[in-house]
């Protein structure tokens, strides 16, 4: 009887769960695996003369790849995510710290007030970067009339400009995670440390610091593996001469319109991501906290 | 004394720190709010001619640029319904049954998550073009559904591991069916998390650049018509449109405060 009922069971449970994760998994296989597979074969690809692509079998992009021009860029883009990533944490952790640990009423407001830049498009607060570092721009009018500089400064184009439009664009990504990482901590055990005798320093260093490590090494790869990928940031403040991988896929599916050549370098950043998401889980990283 | 002091040190330096970043985050927006009232009316737009609304009125009369706001807007609202619908059904199915490759579909779920925007696009545009759809609103819509879908299931699935089971099993046992127990039992519970969902598909819908730029075809969301103008220099009305945004926003915060803003620590 009992057999009979699980059966019974099963039979009946096969349609709800049809109809609850059918959708799901009919987006996943259409929308992000057949995708991503088609990326790997193309890469495998030629264009022919009308830049349109063959499906006949070839390593030649993957020869391409490792052209010293190209070796250039993903050095370039290494430095300026790592760069970027290191200054999130510099900034943004002592910064979550702060509005994490106020005791003041308006906590729920400074936390707010991290998010609302958000709600402008990022695209034109970078522009707003732009405009305000521009030869004519105020930083430089304000540096002019104060006579730090006879002229006004070359601020524009810089590798040090891409990497403040990136800081600004992710340290949203590393703030949030610190943030609820240092509010779940237990202050008692902060306390503790202090009543033994620890310097702050050394509470910081023994305590503060690994009980919000996974907030940290999931802020990074947050930072780290989207930055590889923003073109736009380094369009608008490096004007060509700080290029990312990004850029070098995004000019191969636009301007260059050699689709293969940009699927072989977007298997690169695959593989980056792979990479990192794995060390990531190896630190004990959970899945879970990347994202949400 | 000596502590006392430091104390105080300490507190002045934490706050001009906070100040500092918090002017960091704000500067570019201030930019462009006091951008949208320049009276210049020559390319790139960049120098100071002065206060005026004109271009407060002028935004109206710019219908490329309010269709393109008009196409984030629709954009934004069918795929997070879409997303909402698809996200909550699957968080539930995921959580409930038993099913062959339930293990691959919670990796998948992580991979629109980790993997570049760019390469998620680029990786759609290539199906589309292959499968010979064409580009526009519905590849659009599609898009922003399959990077949505994932965050809606997250945040449903933080809210079912807190979830008796037992009050649906009671709700069966009073002679409730399936369905009835799932609108009326079910849902309600859930319902922070799916709201919480569908605020951040909502999200990052309107604020998407890098997958739109390879799958829009010709049509244009307001984000690519900014990415658009960018090469001549963007004009004060799309500055003015930013700020009525951002002001609308706000207001809507400001109004919905609590409920919303509980369902914290999203990927904005």
């Amino acid at each position: 009887m009992a057999g009979k009922t699980t059966k019974h069971e099963l039979k009946s449970n096969t349609v709800p769960a049809m109809v609850t994760v059918g959708p799901v998994a009919l987006l996943l296989l259409f929308l992000v695996v057949a995708p991503l597979i088609f990326v790997a074969v193309m890469s495998f690809c030629e264009t022919d003369e009308f830049y349109n692509v063959v499906y006949s079998f070839t390593a030649e992009n993957y020869a391409k790849l490792v052209s010293p021009e190209y070796i250039k860029i993903y050095a370039q883009s290494l430095l300026i995510a790592f760069i970027t990533t290191v200054l999130c944490v510099l900034i943004g952790y002592p910064f979550a710290y702060i509005i994490a640990r106020t005791k003041s009423k308006k906590k729920q407001l400074l936390y707010m007030l991290v998010i609302i830049p958000f709600w402008t498009n990022s695209l034109i607060r970078i522009y707003g970067w732009r405009t305000f570092l521009g030869s004519s721009g105020w930083l430089n009018k304000l540096l002019v009339f104060l006579n730090i500089t006879p002229e006004p400064l070359d601020l524009l184009y810089k590798t040090g400009t891409t990497v403040l439009g990136m800081v600004y664009c992710f340290i949203p990504f590393m703030v949030l995670p610190l943030y609820t990482a240092i509010e779940k901590l237990d202050t008692s055990l902060l306390e503790a440390s202090g009543d033994l005798g620890a310097k702050p320093l050394n509470t910081l260093i023994e305590v503060i610091l690994p009980l919000t490590s996974g907030g940290i090494f999931s802020g990074c790869i947050m930072v780290f593996i989207p930055c590889l990928g923003y073109f736009f940031v380094s369009n608008i403040l490096g004007g060509g001469n700080t290029d990312m991988i990004g850029n070098l896929i995004e000019r191969q599916f636009k301007s260059a319109n050699n689709w293969p050549l940009g699927a072989a370098l977007s298997i690169i950043l695959i593989i980056v991501t792979l990479i990192l998401v794995k060390i990531y889980q190896k630190l004990g990283g959970d899945m879970d906290s990347l994202g949400v | 004394m000596k502590k006392e002091r430091k104390e105080k040190r300490n507190k002045f330096i934490s706050i001009l720190f906070c100040l500092m970043v918090y002017i960091y985050l704000f500067l570019p927006i201030f930019v462009i709010v006091v951008n949208s009232f320049n009276a210049t009316t020559s390319k790139p737009y960049l120098s100071w001619k002065g206060f005026t609304f004109d271009w407060y009125v002028k935004l109206w009369d710019n219908s490329a640029l309010l269709g393109s706001f008009g196409n984030t807007i629709i954009i934004a609202v069918v795929s997070t319904l879409l997303s909402t619908i698809i996200g909550t059904l699957g968080a539930v199915g995921i959580y409930r049954y038993k099913f062959k490759g339930k293990s691959v579909i919670n990796g998948l779920l992580y991979i629109p998550v980790v993997i570049p925007e760019i390469v998620i696009g680029i990786a759609l545009l290539t199906i589309f073009s292959n499968a010979n759809i064409p580009r526009g609103m519905l590849t659009l819509i599609l898009s922003h559904v399959s990077f949505s879908v994932p965050y809606v299931i997250f945040n449903v699935r933080a809210r079912l591991s807190g979830y008796d089971k037992s009050i649906e099993e009671a709700s069966m046992d009073l002679g409730a069916n399936r369905l009835v127990t799932f609108f009326e039992i079910t849902l309600p519970v859930l319902a922070p998390g799916i709201a919480g969902g569908a605020l951040l598909a909502f999200t990052l819908s309107i604020d998407d650049v890098i997958i739109s730029y390879f799958v829009n075809g010709q049509t244009k969301t307001y984000p690519l018509k900014v990415m658009e103008s960018i090469k001549s220099g963007v004009s004060p009305d799309v500055n003015a449109l930013s700020t009525l945004v951002l002001i609308a926003t706000i207001g809507l915060v400001f109004i919905t405060q609590s409920g919303i803003l509980s369902g914290k620590h999203k990927k904005i």
